[in-house]
């Protein structure tokens, strides 16, 4: 099924025609909006009327995390604090979270598109859909939370946590979908046998799952443990969140909502524009958005882009899976986590040495994150109490800077390797 | 008189303390007395030795994270309630341990105690029959 086959099987000369326009009014309104664009094209020399096809979006400047920091909180919001109706934050670096704005057409846009995506994995209106994307600041619960009901499903908000009652929800309400994380879906699968129950004790048939990265292995165990059938969902909340793209029933990558939001992969030494079947890093444009529009934005997720019809019908440009990080930010539990904001944290407190390592490890299909320290000589107390609650002070101040807890081990000053040049601060042992 | 204490900040790790006892022996630091307070992942080594400050010194420039505390050394007879006679004393008096590690040798006993107030505790235990060492 195809939610809006008007858009997702557009051809690809009608897609070009309304991304060329769309582009040309998303500049206009930047460049009058958003001083931080204007200065960035003035200073590229660069107007408005130069854009003048979706392919002129290779003049365009670039926009990165660093600069949604440094404009924290509103900087590069658009449209007036009247227009705005929802915003949702992500876990910034050095302790400022990053912001996003949604105007109520944007919220519109973001169901339609998750509705879209739910469609393309099968789910109907009548599915009873369980969204356990955690609900708050993270765009994953509301997001897919819209598109449900936009939908027209039954949506069930079960967010995370409380397992048992989630696995009994979803035996007793019959629920067919669920929208999680791959690692989730692990453990509920693992619950469900620890409560003595199998697969076919419940009636799912499809999960979406996204905002890690996972494998065909995975996908297997997952597909197998809950008898269903698992959908990459990829999105980010500085795009707009869940929903920007997904597979279909061929599973031959990820379409891209591609007339909302515009796909370029570049090369993120050069940042040259490279073509598509090259892998390099995926570029973003939400060709769009009203409350906090970006031009190119930078996901530093490496991938490719491919192009041609889908044999589901599709004609949008498909990604394929996430290769890797052009950066060194870390996805654990779903979470995104860069050794930067550990370093902060650490430097903040006298008793460290400013040595760390992150040991990352998945046990049991979670993610666990282990954070090494050295003591300072000057601050060891000789007590057992008084280094347990050092340890416990540091652990309370990454989970609330990380958002997921941390297992803080003291080390001995001077037992962390110290490297020449690029210092090695994780050791991933997931095998992903 | 109180005696000092040697802290030692050790990771859980395998041959650490044999490191650290090396070290000691080739300096020919004897130590007297060593107990070993272990969490999850780290453990305190609590040690007294013949020489405190070479020991500190010692340690300190092969990089261990090292720190002095007073503790109170007391010696009773190795027989059934010597001990006992004198814990009662500390409990009568409102004193109370944090930790304490000791042994026992031909007629006599040995005891380190870190009391929560160790000046009140060198005053009660001078009524003990117990003696109080210095080393």
């Amino acid at each position: 099924m195809i939610w809006n086959p008007n858009k997702e099987c557009m051809s690809r000369d009608e897609m070009h025609a309304l991304q060329s326009r769309r582009l040309q009014k998303l500049v206009n309104y930047v460049y009058h909006n958003v001083p931080f664009y204007r200065n960035k094209m003035q200073e590229m020399d660069l107007s408005p009327e130069d854009i003048k096809s979706i392919d002129d979006i290779v003049k365009l400047p670039f926009t990165t995390k660093q600069d949604l920091r440094d404009n924290y909180p509103y900087g590069l919001q658009a449209a007036p604090p009247s227009e705005i109706v929802r915003v949702h934050a992500s876990s910034g670096t050095t302790g400022n979270p990053t912001i996003v704005g949604y105007t109520r057409k944007d919220l519109a846009v973001w169901s339609e598109v998750m509705a879209r995506c739910l469609t393309a994995y099968g789910i109907t209106r009548n599915d009873t859909f369980s969204v356990s994307y955690g609900y708050g600041l993270f765009t994953g619960g509301l997001g897919a939370h819209y598109g449900v009901e936009n939908l027209g499903a039954t949506v069930i908000p079960t967010s995370t946590g409380n397992t048992e009652k989630h696995i009994r929800l979803i035996r007793d309400l019959k629920i067919t979908g669920i929208a999680c994380t791959p690692s989730y879906a692990l453990y509920l699968a693992e619950t469900l046998d620890k409560m003595g129950l199998t697969k076919d004790d419940i009636s799912l048939r499809i999960g979406a799952f996204g905002a890690e990265p996972w494998t065909e292995n995975m996908r297997k165990e997952i597909e197998e443990r809950l008898g269903l059938k698992g959908y990459n969902l990829y999105g980010l909340s500085e795009i707009m969140g869940p929903g920007v793209s997904h597979e279909c029933e061929c599973q031959n990558g990820s379409h891209i909502c591609e007339d909302h939001f515009y796909p370029e992969i570049i090369n993120p030494e050069t940042l040259e524009q490279l073509p598509y079947g090259t892998q390099g890093e995926l570029v973003f444009t939400t060709l769009t958005k009203e409350g906090m529009p970006v031009l190119r934005y930078r996901t530093k997720d490496l991938c490719t882009l491919m192009e041609g019809t889908c044999a589901c019908g599709r004609t949008a440009v498909r990604m394929g899976r996430i290769m890797g990080r052009s950066d060194d930010m870390l996805i654990i539990r779903g979470i995104n986590v860069f050794p930067s904001q550990v370093e902060s944290v650490i430097l903040e407190c006298n008793e460290f040495e400013p040595q760390y390592m992150l040991i990352v490890d998945r046990v049991n299909n979670l993610d666990t994150l282990q954070v090494q320290v050295e003591l300072r000589k000057d601050f060891f107390s000789a007590d057992v109490g008084g280094m347990l609650a050092l340890k416990k002070r540091l652990a309370d101040k990454l989970k609330s800077v990380l958002s997921i807890s941390a297992d803080v081990r003291l080390m001995e000053p001077g037992s962390i390797e110290r490297s020449q040049g690029k210092s090695k601060r994780v050791i991933d042992n997931r095998k992903l | 008189m109180t005696i000092k204490q040697l802290s030692i900040f050790l990771e859980n790790k395998t041959g650490r303390i044999n490191e650290l006892t090396k070290i000691l022996g080739k300096h020919g630091i004897n130590m007297q007395a060593f107990s070993m307070a272990e969490t999850s992942d780290f453990g305190i080594l609590r040690l007294i030795v013949d020489d405190v400050e070479r020991a500190v010194e010692v340690l300190r420039n092969e990089n261990f994270a090292v720190k002095v505390t007073e503790v109170v050394h007391i010696c009773c007879s190795n027989e059934a309630g010597a001990l006992s006679k004198v814990l009662e004393h500390l409990t009568n008096s409102d004193i109370s341990i944090e930790y304490m590690y000791a042994f026992a040798q031909g007629d006599k006993a040995n005891a380190i105690i870190m009391p929560n107030d160790i000046e009140k505790c060198m005053t009660e235990l001078k009524k003990c029959s117990c003696d109080i060492n210095t080393l």
